[in-house]
């Protein structure tokens, strides 16, 4: 489904609140007016980020306080400019904060997988399937569940290109973060999605082609 | 491994059945879901298929559980 399909379904957008027209009134204006405006926004960009920061902060143990603030200082800088470069594309359809927060929401959370998985190998192979089979509780499950991990294993090796298999293992089966294996693959989130959503439509298709039906 | 962890990588494997938008449509869309969830309006209606991606895609999933947890605490404060 495209933007443009998804956003024709949905209501014309409403009049601005108040508020939102004031955030943008102030941020054009000049001077003094739209200086006070971008600093009031950098609180609130890091507010959003310093928020991020603390409910990822497990992801991140060897930083201190301070770096963390970092982190979160970081992402509301480059929050700010991308709301900035942007500003045009809010059409009112939620509040302009809600609007705002969600970019340093995204600076921050990405920064933090980043950081998480600073240094670390990918790991770009499978390592789960003999665990999966292993665990299952009875005979039959066992044999039920080796059936259909061989014909995914098999549709994976068979259906899908070698690029395909490789961002499938390391999303899904590897726990990789989509940010980080777009940075290390030199592509970005959105086109790796599109890789692992034809990916696992090629998968189902395979699946429901040697019999195995839908609810797994 | 217990049975759950399978479920989770199969779904992850496999995805959400039926349409979804991709990264960039969810992000464009996301605040607008998001009040629409927290106003107790049909989010799903009125924004179709980005649940099915948020189900598919765990990095988006969780920015809209923050940006959620954060609106909450907006009204809260």
């Amino acid at each position: 489904m495209t933007l443009r399909a998804v956003r024709e379904t949905v209501e014309a957008p409403v009049p601005l609140d108040t508020e939102s027209q004031d955030w943008l009134h102030d941020l054009r204006a000049a001077g003094r007016a739209h200086e006070a405006a971008v600093a009031q926004l950098h609180q609130l960009l890091l507010k959003a980020a310093r928020f991020e920061v603390a409910r990822r902060r497990r992801a991140l143990p060897h930083l201190s306080g301070a770096e963390l603030d970092d982190v979160a200082q970081e992402a509301a800088g480059d929050a700010a400019l991308s709301v900035l470069r942007r500003l045009d594309d809010f059409r009112g359809e939620s509040r302009f904060t809600t609007w705002a927060y969600k970019f340093a929401l995204l600076e921050a959370s990405v920064k933090v997988r980043r950081h998480s998985w600073r240094g670390r190998e990918l790991p770009l192979e499978p390592e789960t399937w003999a665990q999966f089979e292993h665990s299952a509780p009875t005979p039959a499950v066992r044999a039920e569940r080796s059936a259909l991990l061989g014909a995914i294993q098999t549709g994976m090796r068979t259906a899908l290109t070698p690029h395909q298999r490789q961002v499938l293992v390391a999303l899904a089966l590897n726990g990789v973060p989509i940010d980080v294996l777009a940075d290390r693959l030199g592509s970005n989130r959105n086109a790796l999605y599109k890789t692992v959503h034809d990916a696992r439509r090629k998968l189902r298709a395979e699946l429901e082609a040697n019999g195995f039906e839908g609810g797994w | 491994m217990a049975d759950t962890d399978l479920g989770l990588t199969l779904l992850r494997l496999l995805g959400p059945a039926g349409p979804e938008v991709g990264c960039d449509e969810c992000f464009a869309l996301l605040d607008r879901y998001v009040e629409l969830e927290l106003a107790g309006a049909d989010a799903d209606g009125l924004v179709p298929g980005l649940r099915a991606h948020l189900v598919g895609c765990p990095a988006c999933a969780e920015e809209h559980e923050s940006l959620r947890a954060l609106l909450e605490l907006d009204r809260r404060s």
